[in-house]
């Protein structure tokens, strides 16, 4: 097979930053081709430059054999290159089909849309590839996993021969991330190339045909899944050992530190998002929630944090009422909370990392005094923090939004483990972030649970779940459906229960 | 870091200004005025003392009304009721001070307190409705001004709580007796109302209060991020009311510097147009007090120097062009620094991130 794109010795630098240097990669043709490596490795840039956004200082770039200038996603698009973007651009209140052709409508007189040809295009297309989509459906109905595809389909419409998928599972569940793949593979069999950018080792062994690791801006090596371990993948990845997060002295006390009967939780519109859950949890334990996401995970977390009161049954935090006790109260008792979306409930953008340590801790020592704010304390602890869990930033008056995702959620985590809290609401603590920092907030986690705190682990990342918990229990529908030993369980049973076809 | 941090809050506001400058410059070349003698005309007389006194008294009721609107830019409030507010403080204030006789401080002190309490209560009714039935701030708070307006025209009535003086047209509370009024600085052929210092006062308190105090962190929290600061425990729906009472309250204090050492009673001469005032204020001095001060006093400045255009054969008007230049530069301008200075630090982190990668292949 002939490479379809080829690329070779690029260079990109900004003034005191190297993003690119002798960058080479060779895509063959209807292959499917992963990009693998740490946050900040240069995957991004190599893709701006692929896609016309950022025009290398150096080196070439070649397209069926024919070197090309790409100056604009215009020029990209025109060669047959689209980009499947991580972060859905689509217009919520319009339907598949008019978010499809979106900036590229056929039209008659530069003006008429010509919405029949549209529609017939895109169901030629969505037969082609397999693709399930519906024209007519209105975007607000469609899960994340759809709108993934009617992006691909939206790429597809323009011509694409070549697809960029950037971090395509990040925001995916287990079961849409089989669905992607299935719909990958029917791509690449029909002559179609795939360049899949991603730091999940897993996914990328099974789906991969090539697979070129990226370090330090540079691409280090290419390997075939066959030809590869994981262990081998992690090492060229992060250039050395990989740090194991150790399994530490178990240490459960007798003592619930969490416990909920019977709650049940209905939305305004009258929704039942919890049914009668029943959990308990001790110190020295990490308990694994594992389910599909949306069946009620987010609400069980903010009955928890004092946030919503339940529609029944009690919640009992450090022997606290959650639902008569304020947020604030239950955090002072000594909970620590790692919101799964980090950037709207865990931080403060606009805000420096000091005054973000802050956040979460002001109604107690040592970052309040009184009535009086401790900037002192906050931005030595910050120092810490940024230390302790290896926060790539030159300073503590450094904005938020300046940090990469992976950066703050390591900065997240360290805030929230800081004053050795009892409880640890732990929500998809290492979604997003490399395997370097992946490992730091795993050893942390365990040396909370070794000191003896209770963790609650809601993760959708199945390694993270089989390594970190003591016990998972599977929420599906509202309900606990069953609690399993993670050494005697395997990831088909965990399967089976998370998607309701075993029940308690 | 801090001689960055003030290089990067002063430059907005002057590039704006500058901006403003070269617009106005251009309108009056084509009127055919030199733009320079213009300037030096306006300057040297702004700077003549008699008119830097009467500058400085309309800059204490612009500081409240800027200080007033900045409590709400916090919270991403848009505090348009500051003229309802004020009405209803500088009114109430009048009525009580005029109802009472107490000893001097006392007096004074109790027409201080009535006038946030007024402005309080009645941007309470906005904050309610937001925070409750989630109205928007700025639809309540025009109706409310309205609303202000008409009660207070209503009960200015003969029959009422107005009076109406000898040899004038104008419907007035009583008088406040001397106990009740403060006292003026005599300086540079005028008299400074010594209001002036409540308002230096509010301005540090405001700064403190936001900056120093964990009330202020959990203000500025939620108005960054009101859901941020709801998982961090903070109240945030009772925070946004808090924030509009408060806001309300410094508002009420907008006329009262006139009030006690000027007028010493309420009319429907008291000016309107403090609301928008307030926010453009807000807006130019980045809700800094010190920002606030100094934008609060080239508002008045130009507004006071405005005649000298017109011995020229300019219109005054020339200044709320000027005005609102400032203003739609200062928003652009604003955010123009807020992105090359997010990607400076972007740029710094990449360099750290760099640095920490060829660390770690070094070893």
């Amino acid at each position: 097979m002939a490479n379809i794109l080829e690329v070779n010795g690029v260079e990109k630098k900004y003034p005191g930053v190297i993003a690119n240097q002798g960058v080479s990669l060779h895509v063959r043709e209807g292959s499917i081709h992963a990009i693998i490596g740490e946050n900040g490795a240069g995957k991004s840039t190599l893709m701006k430059i692929l896609y016309g956004l950022v025009r290398p200082d150096a080196g070439s770039v070649k397209v069926f054999d024919k070197e090309v200038s790409l100056k604009s996603p215009q020029d990209a698009i025109a060669l047959g290159i689209g980009m499947v973007h991580q972060h859905f651009k689509l217009a919520d209140n319009a339907t598949v089909l008019e978010n499809v052709i979106l900036g590229s409508e056929p039209s008659r007189f530069g003006f008429v849309i010509k919405f029949d040809e549209a529609r017939r295009k895109l169901l030629e297309i969505a037969e082609t590839y397999q693709l399930d989509i519906d024209p007519d459906e209105s975007m607000t109905n469609l899960g994340v996993g759809e709108r993934q595809r009617v992006e691909i389909a939206k790429v597809l419409f323009r011509g694409a021969k070549i697809l960029i998928l950037d971090e395509p599972t990040a925001v995916l569940v287990p079961q849409e991330v089989t669905e992607l793949f299935t719909n990958l593979r029917e791509l690449v069999n029909k002559g179609l190339t795939v360049l899949f950018i991603s730091h999940k080792l897993d996914e990328v062994l099974s789906i991969a045909d090539d697979i070129t690791i990226m370090r330090q801006g540079t691409t280090v090596a290419t390997r075939k899944p066959k030809e590869t371990t994981k262990k081998e993948l992690a090492e060229l990845m992060v250039g050395g050992e990989l740090p194991k997060p150790k399994a530490g002295v178990q240490n459960i006390s007798a003592k619930s530190i969490l416990t909920i009967k019977g709650a049940s939780y209905s939305r305004a519109d009258g929704r039942e998002i919890l049914r009668g859950v029943n959990l308990d949890l001790h110190g020295g334990e990490i308990l694994g929630l594992a389910g599909v996401e949306g069946n009620g995970q987010s609400e069980l977390i903010e009955l928890i944090m004092g946030l919503m009161t339940p529609s029944a049954g009690t919640v009992e935090v450090l022997g606290l009422n959650a639902a008569t006790t304020p947020t604030r109260e239950i955090r002072n008792a000594g909970v620590g909370y790692i919101p799964q979306d980090r950037q709207r409930d865990g931080l403060l953008m606009s805000a420096p990392l000091w005054e973000n340590r802050i956040l979460g801790h002001q109604f107690s020592q040592p970052m309040a005094k009184g009535i009086w704010v401790n900037k002192g304390s906050a931005a030595e602890d910050s120092k810490r923090v940024v230390e302790e869990f290896d926060v790539r930033t030159p300073g503590v008056n450094v904005l938020a939004s300046a940090l990469s995702g992976g950066n703050q959620q390591k900065f997240i985590v360290g805030r929230e483990l800081s004053g050795d809290p009892h409880l640890i609401i732990a929500a998809q603590p290492t979604r997003g972030v490399d395997v370097g920092a992946q490992a730091i907030i795993w050893e942390q986690l365990m040396k909370a649970r070794t000191r003896g705190a209770g963790i609650l682990l809601i993760t959708a990342d199945l390694e993270e779940l089989f390594s970190l918990s003591d016990r998972i229990a599977v929420i599906y529908g509202g309900s606990i459906v069953s609690v399993l030993n993670p050494a005697t369980t395997t990831a088909e049973d965990l399967g089976l229960a998370m998607t309701g076809a075993i029940s308690a | 870091m801090t001689k960055s941090r003030i290089f990067w809050g002063t430059l907005a506001p002057v590039v704006a200004i500058l901006s403003s400058l070269v617009f106005v410059y251009i309108i009056l070349a084509i009127r055919g005025v030199n733009p320079i003698d213009m300037f030096n005309e306006m300057i040297s007389y702004g700077f003549q003392p008699r008119n830097l006194v009467s500058e400085l008294n309309q800059t204490i009721a612009y500081y409240m009304a800027g200080v007033a609107a900045a409590i709400g830019f916090k919270m991403l409030l848009f505090n348009i009721g500051i003229d309802g507010q004020y009405r209803m403080g500088a009114f109430f204030g009048a009525v009580v001070g005029a109802a009472v006789n107490l000893p001097p401080i006392l007096h004074v002190t109790l027409i201080v307190i009535t006038a946030m309490l007024a402005g309080g209560l009645w941007a309470a009714i906005a904050g309610y409705l937001k925070v409750r039935r989630g109205v928007s701030e700025v639809i309540s708070n025009i109706m409310l001004n309205f609303i202000a307006a008409a009660i207070i025209a209503f009960l200015l009535s003969e029959d009422l709580l107005g009076v109406l003086p000898k040899g004038s047209q104008n419907l007035q509370t009583p008088q406040i007796p001397l106990s009740g009024q403060m006292p003026t600085i005599k300086a540079f052929d005028g008299e400074i109302y010594s209001f002036l210092f409540v308002a230096i006062a509010v301005g540090i308190a405001y700064w403190v209060m936001l900056n120093k105090t964990v009330f202020g962190f959990n203000l500025r929290a939620t108005g960054l991020s009101f859901r941020a600061a709801r998982s961090s425990g903070v109240n945030a729906p009772g925070m946004i009311f808090i924030t509009t009472v408060l806001s309300g309250a410094i508002a009420g204090l907008v006329g009262i510097g006139t009030l006690l050492s000027d007028t010493h009673s309420y009319s429907m001469a008291f000016p309107a147009g403090y609301a928008f005032t307030g926010l453009a204020l807000a807006l130019l001095g980045r809700n800094h007090p010190v920002g606030i001060f100094f934008a609060a006093f080239l508002w008045s400045f130009l507004e006071r120097t405005a005649p000298v255009l017109e011995f020229e054969g300019v219109p005054p008007e020339i200044v709320i062009v000027m005005q609102g230049t400032i203003v739609i530069s200062i928003v652009v301008a604003y955010e123009v620094v807020a992105r090359i200075n997010l990607r400076q630090q972007q740029h710094a982190v990449g360099k750290v991130n760099a640095e920490a990668s060829s660390l770690k292949e070094s070893q």
